[in-house]
């Protein structure tokens, strides 16, 4: 670590015309330890389900495991990828993220880009009427009372409409349409005589991809993230989305089933299928994850300077 | 309404068709309706396009806020939300009079007190730190990794946490069995319910918040580095006296933000990781919202408790906001 810290400055980046003080050095090297340290708090969790879930059932039950699989096998798996309830929780979060992003991305955009227009009277009525809804909120047993008047329990809209705007990221598309996209440009196709929903759809939005892809993410992310929605709203779990599925099966130690025979195999097998389905689930966004943070971080910053 | 900034084009219009002489009181009075007109005449696909979520918001904002109501009536089905009886300030009066609703209310204030206090220093470090070192690899490595666990879903965050520190199978009980200590149950004892909330949290988060205070860091102006070095300050006195004075201000946003929602902690964490063991102090606010309105179906009392909570938060944000305008000049709004 030390050499690395050394090759780090000299390297090219900054040449420092001074020498290190050996004060600088020693703290230097500490911010490396400090560093590392955060490295494998954040890691050796990680590290131990997934290993976990590559060993034996009764290894695991009997805490066997700790930083490399013992008697490898893929017994979780298995049982994991053939649980019916699983891959349908599977296959509705996957609807109700597709769905219902796809519903907010489209609701965020068509309030924000009016908002963000100077032109646009009552902007500033609206824009407080939105902005107000983060800071005070009826609550959870009003917001149930109009869902159920509105015939939605239990049933799959509930997971889309109820939550499909949130404040933050409508703030975030105001501030883009308004700062990023010149007002040229939008002066420039009036005269060509273009309406406002054409200038919207051929002007703005195509130079909008960036911020469109952050708040798809942000929207994505809730929705593939969280349970409560479903908690409250759905009964029939054929409608669960995985997180709730995950939540039964997790948390409520509910049995999911598997094919073994004795009530030993069973608990053990159980055990397994915990890391295993951990790992099932949270694989598709580590997978994702390092091509959009790059994104989310563009999002967090924009939102930043506005706040 | 008054609007300042509005196109040129349409404050000439409106100046022509004002005679000169008018009072400016009876001039605004009469441009009004006549400016929202003519905005809505020119601009009507943007009204169009606003109908669809100004809906949203009334429907599942603004009625809920209107539907609260219940909590100073006696709700029933089958008379409905404007047609049952008044009950006053029946229900709060019963919520405050249980002994039990004391203890919530601290338990949600020390949860929340205590993620705050914690998780506001370790990402300002972990950012400080980084921004240290001038190896790319090691950097974006660390960078890469502290930020991952932010994208992995609370349900599967509590059951990482359970497993870990399980007594008999998990990964703690390893490492203390390894130094002769006893296993401990910790989500048994309510006494670890607290630790385990927050530093879960901090771990799960401080990648991700670091984030905001790299990007202040990288936005220091470096003739100030340059004056530090010419000063002969060393790596510590740099971050001391450059470093922390830059991000101050984004601390202080970090700060308010994280004060207003003080009374909001995540139901969804605390009830995951509730128990009948460790309930004296892992029922928060929340959790008993949930329990009172959703599962008893008491939907008057679990109203009052919803707004009790949220006037507080209100409370909290403004205070929290005037506080900060006055002390650093910096507010949200």
């Amino acid at each position: 670590m030390v050499n690395n810290a050394k090759s780090a400055q000299r390297g090219p980046g900054r040449s420092t015309k001074v020498r290190e003080s050996t004060v600088d050095r020693f703290f230097l090297i500490g911010v490396y330890i400090l560093l590392t340290t955060f490295l494998l708090v954040v890691l050796l969790p990680l590290w131990f389900i997934v290993v976990s879930s590559f060993s034996s059932p009764a290894a695991v039950s009997a805490g066997e495991v700790f930083l490399w699989p013992v008697d490898f096998t893929l017994r979780g798996y298995e049982v994991a990828l053939s649980s019916p309830q699983i891959l349908n929780g599977f296959a509705n979060s996957l609807f109700y993220t597709v769905v219902g992003t796809a519903i907010s991305v489209a609701l965020t955009v068509m309030i924000a880009y009016p908002l963000s227009r100077a032109d646009f009277v009552g902007r500033k009525v609206l824009t407080g009427a939105v902005v107000f809804t983060m800071l005070f909120a009826g609550g959870l047993i009003p917001t149930y009372l109009v869902v159920q008047s509105m015939g939605m329990l239990d049933t799959r809209w509930a997971m889309l409409i109820p939550n499909a705007v949130a404040v933050w990221p409508t703030i975030l598309a105001i501030t883009y349409f308004r700062t990023a996209i010149p007002d040229e440009l939008r002066e420039a196709a009036e005269i060509d005589g273009a309406s406002d929903l054409r200038i919207l759809w051929k002007v703005v939005l195509p130079l909008s991809g960036p911020m469109i892809a952050v708040i798809a993410l942000m929207y994505a992310i809730v929705q593939w993230n969280s349970y409560f929605d479903a908690l409250i709203y759905l009964r029939d779990d054929s409608l669960y989305p995985l997180q709730l599925v995950l939540r039964n099966i997790l948390i409520l130690n509910n049995d999911a089933g598997g094919d073994a025979t004795s009530a030993l195999e069973r608990q053990q097998l159980s055990n397994l299928l915990k890391y295993s389905l951990i790992v099932v689930s949270t694989v598709p966004m580590m997978l994702i994850y390092p091509f959009v943070a790059r994104y989310f971080t563009k999002g967090l910053l924009l939102g930043a300077v506005k706040g | 309404m008054v609007q300042i900034d509005v196109e040129a084009p349409t404050v000439r219009a409106q100046k022509a068709e004002a005679p000169a002489s008018s009072s400016a009181g009876r001039n605004t009075s009469r441009r009004r309706p006549g400016r929202l007109h003519r905005s809505i005449r020119r601009h009507w696909q943007l009204y169009l396009l606003v109908i669809l979520p100004l809906l949203y918001f009334a429907l599942f904002k603004y009625v809920p806020m209107a539907n609260a109501v219940i909590a100073f009536k006696d709700y029933n089905v089958i008379e409905g939300i404007w047609g049952s009886a008044w009950a006053g300030f029946e229900h709060f009066e019963r919520l405050f009079s249980n002994p039990a609703f004391g203890t919530i209310v601290s338990n949600t204030f020390l949860l929340s007190l205590y993620a705050l206090i914690a998780s506001l220093p370790i990402p300002i470090i972990l950012a400080l730190a980084l921004n240290e070192i001038r190896g790319r690899f090691f950097k974006r490595t660390v960078q890469m990794v502290t930020y991952a666990p932010y994208f992995i879903s609370t349900v599967i965050i509590v059951s990482m946490a359970i497993l870990i520190l399980s007594p008999r199978i998990g990964m703690l009980s390893s490492v203390t069995g390894f130094f002769g200590l006893p296993a401990v149950d910790y989500l048994a004892q309510p006494d670890f319910f607290r630790h385990v909330y927050v530093w879960s949290e901090v771990w799960q988060t401080a990648g991700y918040s670091a984030v905001i205070y790299m990007a202040a860091l990288a936005g220091v102006d470096p003739a100030l580095y340059e004056a530090a070095k010419v000063d002969g300050a060393n790596r510590l006195q740099k971050i001391w006296h450059v470093d922390l004075p830059s991000i101050t201000p984004t601390i202080v946003v970090v700060l308010i933000l994280s004060v207003g929602s003080i009374m909001v902690v995540g139901f969804e964490k605390a009830f995951l990781l509730q128990n009948p063991l460790n309930l004296s102090q892992s029922e928060i606010i929340a959790t008993y919202t949930y329990k009172i309105g959703i599962q008893n179906a008491d939907f008057s009392l679990g109203t009052a408790v919803g707004l009790f909570n949220s006037v507080i938060n209100l409370v909290l944000l403004l205070g929290v906001n005037a506080v900060s305008k006055r002390v650093t000049g910096n507010g949200l709004w």
